[in-house]
C-alpha cells in the first residue's frame, strides 16, 4: 500500500491525561462499488484496519467498511501512566500494513 | 440475504434523484444488484441487537451536519461518557448509514487506555438519512442514538 500518512501526536504529555490523536491516511477507498465508463466494476480496495497500540498493548482500533470517505480522517484519545512508543497502523484489503511510530514523553 | 424492496426502492431513488450524485458514484450508478448489501436489521443484530436499549441515548452523543453539501465527505463525531475504566468502559461503537449501499461505516474499539470513548471521522453518505450510532460497554449496557442528515447537490448547477 506504501500509502502517506500524517498523524498529530503530542510529544509529551502528563500521567493520566487525555490527549488528542489525530491521524490522517491517502487512500481512495475504492468501494467496490463504482464503475469505469465501459460498465466494469472498479474493484473494492479499501484501508480496513486502523489500529493504535502503545507499549504494545491496544489503545484504540477501528474495523473500516468502505462507507469511510477517501483518505480517512480518524481522531480520538488515549492516556498514559508512563512513557513509551505509540504506533499506528493501518491494514488495507490485501493485507499491507502501513505503520507510523512516534515516542511520547512524560511532561 | 437483504430487505429487497426496502433497498430497491432506496436504490431508485438514489438512481433518479441529482442529490448524493457524486457520492452515489462511489456506490454504484447501474442496475446491478446489490446482492451483498448488508441489512441494518444484520448490522444491529451482529452489534447485539435491539434488546436493552430502550434506555435510548444514555451517555451517548453523536454530531452530524444538518446539511451535507457534499454526500462524499461528511464530518461525523460522537462521545460517550464513560469512567473508562477496567470495571467500566465503554468498549465499542458502531455507525450505521441505512440508506447506505453498505449499511455499517466503521466499529470502533475503545480500551480505558483510550481515556475517553470518542472519537472523529468522515463518512460517506449515498443520500438524506438518519446515521444510527449504537454503543456498548464491557458489560453489555448498550445505547443508540441517531441524527438526519440531508444530502444536497454540492458545487455548480445545484
Amino acid at each position: 500500500m506504501a500509502a502517506r500518512v500524517r498523524a498529530k501526536i503530542p510529544e509529551s504529555v502528563t500521567v493520566g491525561e487525555v490527549f488528542t490523536i489525530r491521524t490522517l491516511v491517502s487512500h481512495r477507498m475504492e468501494s467496490g462499488l463504482r464503475e469505469h465508463a465501459d460498465g466494469r466494476l472498479v474493484p473494492r480496495d479499501i484501508i480496513n484496519r486502523f489500529e493504535a497500540t502503545f507499549e504494545g498493548e491496544r489503545v484504540f482500533a477501528v474495523d473500516i467498511e468502505p462507507g469511510i470517505a477517501a483518505n480517512p480522517f480518524l481522531e480520538f484519545t488515549a492516556r498514559i501512566e508512563k512513557a513509551g512508543t505509540l504506533v499506528l497502523s493501518w491494514t488495507d484489503d490485501a493485507g499491507e500494513v502501513t505503520t507510523y511510530t512516534q515516542g511520547i514523553a512524560l511532561a | 440475504m437483504y430487505g429487497g424492496s426496502s433497498v430497491s426502492a432506496g436504490r431508485r431513488a438514489l438512481l433518479g434523484a441529482g442529490a448524493g450524485a457524486a457520492a452515489a458514484a462511489f456506490f454504484g450508478g447501474s442496475g446491478r444488484a446489490f446482492a451483498e448489501i448488508e441489512a441494518l436489521e444484520r448490522a444491529i443484530a451482529e452489534f447485539g441487537g435491539e434488546a436493552g436499549m430502550a434506555g435510548g441515548r444514555g451517555p451517548l452523543s453523536l454530531t452530524l451536519p444538518r446539511i451535507a453539501e457534499n454526500g462524499n465527505s461528511v464530518a461525523l463525531s460522537f462521545s460517550v461518557e464513560s469512567p473508562m475504566t477496567a470495571e467500566d468502559h465503554i468498549e465499542s461503537v458502531v455507525i450505521l448509514a441505512p440508506e447506505n449501499p453498505y449499511v455499517r461505516i466503521a466499529t470502533f474499539h475503545f480500551t480505558p487506555m483510550s481515556g475517553t470513548a470518542k472519537a472523529a471521522t468522515r463518512m460517506r453518505l449515498a443520500r438524506t438519512q438518519d446515521v444510527i450510532a449504537l454503543a456498548r460497554t464491557g458489560d453489555g449496557r448498550r445505547y443508540r442514538a441517531q441524527e438526519r442528515v440531508e444530502v444536497t447537490i454540492g458545487g455548480c448547477g445545484g
